[in-house]
């Protein structure tokens, strides 16, 4: 064999590095808009709390209408279902079949992989974002114009909260566990966690915590912003702490095989 | 562009401990001791040894999906510990799980890693070479074991590169597509890349490798051409093989005097080795016979790469 052959056949060359994230974005998007089960837990389940909300009483007296608060708290509910857990459960079960080893291989790598995972859940979140707008209009709601610039950003900012709590999860348990976890969380955050109901309408021993859960953060967040038109400071500090607590965690103890 | 006249990886001192483990009182333990290798371009290189002997974690850390405890590594002329992006472009890594998305479709899925390179291989020719479009479409949990293995090896080759890890490129193949396989690691080595693969197939060794380095409890005891590593066996301590031919996963350890060597060198085909007397073989008989098995070949030789493995990685290999 002449030593020379692979230098007649050129250096192979990786695709740039924008186009990488943006393939592996689009492919985890169509992963997660054929996945079933995921598409129950991203829409169709938050239309069934907007619609439950404006239809029963549990959120009057609150000095708007009921579809004006509910919205923004279901718009929270969208991001924690897609960014934490359907983005968790399958990085969960990618990183049990070795996927997550593969692909760090190719000229993608790690970076480029969780970064397509963010774009992912982004992409997902602007499908779940519009349906749910769609159907929030023809109940009646009516944002402040300033609420919808402020809500956008926050909105992001809640699902990379999540994404990174997401992943800390999928990284360091089982599978089943992080399936368990997650959805378990989802209910829990739901019900009780400050994000479609605000923490003023959550039962006794809870309602002094939920403020400072990541779900109460982007809760209280997006309402603020979606009703008054206003920025709360101290849920978005929340809400960025939680942020770089579970990157960091991640980081630290996410395990790739 | 590559100085081909260099190797394409060079493993030298490898050390790599894991744990803490519980069971040794949350100390670590040393997996691989002292693997050293070089792989150069237009060459299969394999590892050959036991399951556990620290073949999968010694490329591993080639790859940069492990990191190393001590010694150094080259690979195309950089430390692979953290690779960059340009250097993971030159180099197709095929796991032993495969590592690809149950719920994908092959041909797909093929797309979608191409488009991870800048001048990818033909993922149609790829995917007609290896006879994977005739299940193109079927997602990947519902395929076999060694289609799967094919899928895998495709998605390895797909960015064209220059240096590929196989690790145990033959499980889970029938026959048919084992040929087919190594019909194409061949033609892939005469086309240039290094080729480094692992097996504890001494089959696999034999047939594919241009050099073999055998390691054996995490370090390399042996390296060389198939036959400088049989005449090596020369002079390795005299003994007899007995190899038969019969259903695969059987024991005949359990049949057999305890200081005698005995291997499945590929599924249903086992070796027998060491000091041999007429009753290891009338006791080998017996036990078929307890079986009700008869075997479909027996053959019974006095050298082979078999011995040099066996004397060279002790009597562990049960």
């Amino acid at each position: 064999m002449t030593p020379a052959a692979a230098t007649i056949r050129g250096a192979s060359a990786p695709a740039p590095l924008v186009r990488r994230v943006l393939q592996q974005g689009r492919y985890e998007t169509l992963t997660m808009l054929r996945n079933g089960e995921q598409l129950i837990l991203a829409v169709v389940l938050p239309l069934m709390a907007l619609v439950a909300l404006s239809v029963t009483p549990l959120l009057d007296g609150l000095g708007a209408s009921r579809i004006n608060i509910a919205t923004p708290g279901v718009l929270a509910l969208c991001a924690m279902s897609t960014a934490f857990t359907g983005q968790g459960i399958a990085t969960g079960f990618d990183r049990r079949y070795g996927v997550l080893r593969f692909l760090s291989t190719t000229p993608l790598g790690k970076a480029g992989l969780i970064a397509g995972k963010m774009l992912a859940v982004l992409a997902v979140l602007v499908i779940q974002t519009a349906i749910v707008t769609v159907v929030a209009l023809f109940l009646g709601w009516q944002p402040p114009l300033a609420g919808v610039l402020l809500g956008a950003p926050l909105l992001v900012l809640g699902a990379l909260s999540f994404t990174a709590l997401g992943l800390l999860v999928a990284g360091t348990v089982r599978p089943e566990a992080t399936l368990a976890i997650t959805n378990l969380l989802w209910i829990l955050f739901g019900a009780l966690g400050g994000i479609v109901l605000p923490s003023s309408r959550i039962p006794g021993p809870f309602s002094g915590v939920v403020d400072f859960l990541p779900s109460g953060a982007l809760g209280g967040a997006m309402r603020a912003a979606l009703v008054g038109g206003q920025l709360n400071i101290l849920a978005v500090v929340i809400l960025l702490g939680w942020s770089v607590l579970a990157a960091a965690a991640a980081i630290r103890w996410f395990k790739w095989s | 562009m590559p100085d081909s006249s260099a190797p394409a990886l060079v493993i030298d001192g490898l050390i790599r401990d894991v744990g803490p483990i519980a069971a040794l009182d949350g100390r670590m333990k040393r997996i691989v001791s002292g693997v050293n290798l070089t792989a150069r371009f237009g060459q299969v290189t394999a590892l050959l040894g036991a399951n556990g002997a620290g073949k999968t974690t010694t490329i591993e850390c080639a790859q940069g999906l492990q990191r190393r405890d001590g010694g150094t590594i080259t690979l195309l002329g950089e430390d692979p510990d953290r690779p960059s992006a340009a250097l993971r472009a030159r180099v197709g890594v095929m796991l032993q799980d495969g590592g690809l998305p149950p719920s994908a479709r092959p041909l797909a899925l093929l797309h979608h890693v191409a488009g991870m390179y800048g001048s990818p291989r033909s993922v149609d020719e790829l995917a007609d070479r290896l006879g994977i479009t005739s299940f193109a479409d079927t997602t990947i949990r519902r395929l076999s074991g060694g289609q799967k293995q094919r899928v895998a090896l495709a998605a390895s080759l797909v960015g064209n590169p220059e240096v590929l890890f196989l690790d145990e490129p033959s499980a889970g193949l029938d026959p048919q597509a084992r040929l087919m396989v190594f019909e194409l690691i061949r033609e892939l080595r005469d086309e240039g890349l290094a080729i480094i693969l692992t097996t504890h197939l001494l089959d696999d060794a034999q047939k594919l490798a241009d050099y073999v380095y055998i390691v054996d409890d995490g370090a390399t005891v042996a390296s060389g051409t198939v036959p400088e590593l049989l005449s090596q066996a020369t002079s390795a301590e005299a003994q007899r093989t007995i190899t038969f031919e019969a259903p695969a996963g059987l024991d005949p350890g359990a049949a057999l005097r305890a200081g005698l060597s005995v291997l499945e060198t590929r599924p249903g085909s086992y070796a027998v080795s060491g000091p041999l007397e007429q009753g290891d073989l009338l006791a080998l008989a017996q036990w078929w016979a307890r079986l009700g098995i008869m075997p479909t070949s027996l053959h019974l030789a006095s050298r082979s790469l078999e011995d040099v493995f066996l004397a060279l990685s002790g009597t562990e290999m049960r």
